[in-house]
């Protein structure tokens, strides 16, 4: 194990050790504190220019006040439309994708992969202008069908590379064992493969529903308007209305980072299991 | 928790349907605008009053923040237009005239005599000999100070004619000592800036060169726009330090808290200035002062205006709207309730102080009245205009190459 | 019959079948699109009406536009500094592969940033780099007599957000690497101390080669993730002050979509330089798994 061990360190090894970790760790999280204490501060602690001491009360009416004096909850809806049947539809395009390049030795095959990977990279803004046109071609601009349609594309160039590379590993023989039985091949898709892809559909998920939530540039591109703009886009509106209200800024900061880091806590094990992908051989 | 969603969807989806249902039997006229709190309440109350008079017409409105808009107007315009939506006169709106994107309203001026009630913003509305929109606003720039601030620093209050440039300048020192920015600005939106630009340039060169270099026709490294920086350079060190990282909205804190004295801005602070706490009695507003002798008076003075889109779902209902905020009962409600000046000649100015002043500065003013530096230079020109001018005010030594910079840009976007 | 030509073509059609809604969906909003902007970066178009032939004057005035070479600069600074994540990820990675009580917890709260928006960073940042106030500006004040904000200073602006920046790309490389750790191999490692190697050495010799996986995925996403800097410039400076730290992913949404924009062909040109600095890592990332995949 590298680095060694910290049981096989001195008593007093041991102890500053773990009074560093949670101490580096309140350093590496101080914007973030900063931004939650923040959120509960009365506006009356900002006007005396108390902004980094405790504040003088809580005041969860801040958390309040973005409900009934802002759309928030509207961007907040918006962005569950957006993210959740993107996460659907992605995850449900790529198992079919991944196994078609998984399991057919087609001659294209890798050419195909190769250009999932690829476009997976792209700097987004080559596709802003003919996307942009496309989605106000087909009468969804400014609506999260439009959004999602897009993003349910793009994620399928990453999910395909995950689910390829998940379902290349598991093992062929179940497959060829079906097929000498008759099995058809959507058959061996639904009942043979689909069950084994568990994990990999819940890592992908929360990969996707994270990185989707997250998303600011096509919600910037792609929607304009209160009714359709999901919490990053959001935000960042109200910022421009919130100028010097701190407390209501950090409030829905705090607000538009809780579904992701719920959902982060919730299945973290698959979620890093995702991430990591390729991380290890 | 799974409960608790629940409950929140079906409760939203009964909203959602009673509100259809309510809309149902009214015909709707979109809007989409980007009022400050102030407008936006009065505003409503002119939609209120408009809804009153036609109960078949529910006018919707769809708020953004302001600086949002501007980018999503080009968006929503093109893609998913509502019948009416807020813009500024002059060259700024030209661009969506020539794309086709705002309906000529020409018959509403026709029908309702606005050639004869809105006369002075004519021109400004005017492409083509048609008309675009209805202005219903316009709003005074000028110096608004702090008396405290300037009782702190021992400066003597202006009086009723303002001050000259010299004794601005020197007061400047004065209240540098006391640790108070002469002159405040936040241009981290840009446009501030340029407000303190136009006014240079208008006191230097007066309005008619200015009208050239917006309008493309004199160089940026003129001498003229050199002697323009050379006046602005007197006080740029005064100007507060940070401001490229400030909103208006922040620097207009400083002006409150008697942390700044002066302000160049325009007439709708004065609502941000008294919410934060300031009364008639300390605070000031004056003219900018005179630079060189015998250059005419010219103002600022944008006109902010509301135009029916060519996209328009339902334009009839939008025009007739359009034509009740012409009328001067509805100017005079709005006006009155954002604390500017109507268009409409018959409407009243309210008797606020301030408003007084301007209506007073702007019917003197024998020079011409611009309206602001990114409406009557075009887009690309007035984006960089504004870069240079938050340049400048940080870097002064740099004034070269920036106006030579400009110049390069002139030279492409005319 | 056509039970028939299926049963015989099963195993090549069934493929095709499986591909065609991902492939279609992918080819018409990602590859096509890729062309269409190349094809628009010959053109002056506005968004709305005609389209007018330009030729590569769109190009030609590139490279004649001071605004094109600061984003070109700060989009090297990005892509330099962003790769200090990799050696902060590591040694956070380092310092936490610990097992002793909590680390669980301790590691995913390390991780936390990575989860959250970068509006949600963005906003952060500038709150601590507020002047006046700031956490941060105070801090500089304290030192050194001055306070700096440090967004609206064309010296360090884009410093500035490239440290937001860096916050959760350093949870992500860190990540990647506790991950690459767990799996080092302990026999290795003793046998390594028994040599007596240690510290340093250890790390280099015998653990950084056996991370090499790890490594290779932490700089691709380091590379994306400098090249598609336009939120936190969006967020926290919208390119200023006067457009210092634009970098080309802004630049080019301000051309076409911005208030003072607009200029579609203009923006299209600009993305397909950042593309073409894109695609020399791609190629570089497709000609490794390439590889990897013969060598199977």
């Amino acid at each position: 194990m590298f680095p060694r061990p910290i049981e096989q360190t001195s008593p007093l090894g041991q102890w500053a050790y773990k009074i560093a970790v949670p101490v580096a760790l309140v350093l590496w999280l101080l914007p973030l504190l900063g931004v939650a204490l923040t959120s509960v501060r009365p506006a009356s602690d900002l006007a005396q220019g108390n902004y980094f001491g405790m504040p003088s009360a809580i005041a969860l009416g801040n958390y309040v006040q973005i409900f009934t004096d802002s759309p928030i909850a509207g961007y907040m809806l918006n962005s569950f439309k957006v993210t959740v049947p993107t996460v659907i539809g992605a995850v449900a395009l790529s198992c079919m994708t991944g196994f078609a390049l998984a399991i057919y030795g087609f001659r294209s095959n890798m050419i195909i992969f190769f250009m999932f990977v690829a476009g997976n990279f792209v700097p987004f803004q080559i596709l802003m202008v003919p996307v942009r046109d496309l989605t106000l071609k087909m009468g969804m601009y400014n609506s999260w069908t439009g959004l999602a349609m897009f993003h349910i594309a793009f994620q399928t160039g990453f999910c395909t590379l995950f689910m390829r590379n998940f379902i290349k590993a598991l093992p062929h023989e179940l497959i060829e064992a079906a097929r000498v039985e008759g099995v058809s091949e959507w058959q061996i898709f639904w009942h043979v493969v689909l069950p084994l892809m568990r994990p990999a559909i819940a890592a992908l998920s929360v990969l996707i529903f994270t990185f989707i939530w997250n998303d600011y540039f096509w919600a910037t591109v792609l929607t304009t308007s209160a009714d359709s703009q999901p919490i990053t886009a959001g935000l960042s509106s109200l910022n421009g209305q919130w100028i010097a209200q701190w407390h209501l800024v950090s409030a829905g900061s705090i607000l538009a980072a809780l579904p992701p880091v719920l959902m982060f806590f919730l299945m973290q094990r698959h979620f890093i299991a995702g991430l990591t992908l390729g991380a290890v051989k | 928790m799974v409960h608790y969603r629940t409950g929140a969807l079906a409760l939203t989806a009964v909203l959602m349907m009673s509100t259809a249902a309510m809309a149902q039997d009214k015909r709707i006229v979109t809007y989409n605008a980007d009022f400050d709190p102030a407008p936006l309440a009065a505003m409503e109350q002119v939609i209120a009053s408009f809804e009153e008079a036609n109960p078949d017409i529910d006018v919707q409105l769809n708020n953004f923040d302001h600086e949002g808009y501007k980018t999503s107007i080009r968006n929503f315009l093109s893609a998913d237009a509502p019948d009416l939506a807020n813009w500024y006169a002059g060259n700024r709106m030209k661009p969506f005239v020539d794309a086709g994107q705002f309906a000529d309203v020409s018959d509403v001026w026709e029908e309702n005599g606005l050639k004869e009630s809105l006369a002075s913003a004519l021109p400004s509305m005017t492409f083509d000999d048609k008309q675009w929109g209805v202005p219903y606003t316009y709003y005074q720039w000028g110096i608004y100070y702090n008396k405290d601030a300037y009782e702190a620093a021992g400066v003597e209050l202006p009086g009723p004619e303002g001050v000259t440039w010299d004794q601005f300048v020197q007061s400047c020192e004065k209240f540098q000592a006391e640790e108070i920015d002469c002159v405040t600005t936040g241009t981290k939106a840009l446009w501030p800036g340029a407000g303190i630009f136009d006014y240079m340039n208008l006191r230097t060169n007066g309005y008619e060169f200015h009208m050239q270099l917006t309008g493309g026709e004199v160089a940026w490294t003129d001498d003229r726009v050199k002697a323009t920086f050379a006046e602005f350079a007197k006080v740029q060190p005064y100007i507060t330090r940070n401001h490229a990282a400030l909103d208006w909205q922040d620097a207009a804190a400083l002006l409150v808290q008697g942390k700044a004295a002066n302000y160049v801005m325009g007439n709708f602070a004065v609502a941000v200035f008294k919410e934060g706490g300031m009364t008639d009695e300390n605070l000031g507003f004056m003219g900018f002062p005179t630079i060189t002798e015998g250059v005419p008076r010219a103002e600022d003075a944008p006109t902010d205006t509301v135009h029916v889109t060519s996209g328009a779902k339902n334009p009839e209902d939008a025009r007739k709207f359009l034509a009740y905020l012409a009328t001067a009962e509805a100017q005079t409600t709005i006006n009155n309730a954002m604390g500017q000046l109507p268009i409409n000649k018959d409407a009243t100015v309210g008797d606020d102080q301030f408003l007084q002043a301007g209506f007073e500065m702007l019917s003197t003013a024998d020079g011409g009245i611009a309206q602001f530096f990114d409406r009557d230079a075009p887009a690309e020109m007035a984006k960089a205009g504004m870069e240079g001018f938050q340049e400048f005010m940080v870097k002064p030594e740099n004034v070269d190459r920036i106006l030579e910079r400009l110049e390069k840009i002139r030279g492409r976007v005319y | 019959m056509a039970n028939t030509v299926w049963k015989a073509n099963q195993r090549s059609l069934a493929p095709w079948l499986f591909l065609a809604p991902g492939l279609i969906m992918f080819i018409v909003y990602v590859i096509i699109p890729i062309f269409q902007s190349m094809w628009i970066s010959f053109y002056d178009w506005d968004g709305l009406g005609e389209k007018t032939w330009l030729g590569l004057a769109n190009y030609a005035e590139l490279l004649d536009d001071d605004a094109f070479y600061t984003s070109l600069k700060n989009n090297v600074i990005w892509l330099v500094l962003y790769m200090l994540a990799l050696p902060a990820g590591l040694l956070i990675a380092i310092f936490l592969n610990q097992s002793i009580r909590g680390m669980r917890l301790y590691k995913s709260l390390f991780f936390f940033p990575f989860v959250i928006s970068q509006v949600v960073v963005g906003l952060m940042f500038s709150w601590f780099y507020a002047p006046d106030f700031g956490l941060f500006y105070n801090l500089i004040e304290s030192l050194t007599g001055q306070g700096i904000a440090i967004l609206a200073d064309d010296r360090f602006v884009t410093y500035g957000i490239i440290v937001a920046g860096l916050w959760p790309q350093i949870a992500y490389v860190m990540i990647l690497y506790l991950t690459g750790l767990n799996n080092v191999a302990p026999d290795q490692v003793e046998a390594a101390r028994l040599d007596g190697a240690k510290g340093w050495k250890m790390l280099w010799y015998v653990v950084l080669p056996q991370l090499r996986p790890a490594t290779f995925i932490a700089v691709v996403v380091t590379v994306i993730g400098a090249l598609r800097s336009f939120d936190l410039v969006s967020v926290m400076t919208d390119g200023g002050p006067y457009g210092s730290s634009r970098v080309l992913s802004f630049y080019m949404y301000e051309q076409a979509l911005s208030e003072y924009g607009y200029r579609m062909g203009y923006g299209a040109a600009i993305a397909v330089v950042l593309f073409a600095i894109m695609m020399i890592f791609i190629s570089g990332f497709i000609w490794k798994m390439w590889r990897d995949e013969r060598g199977r």
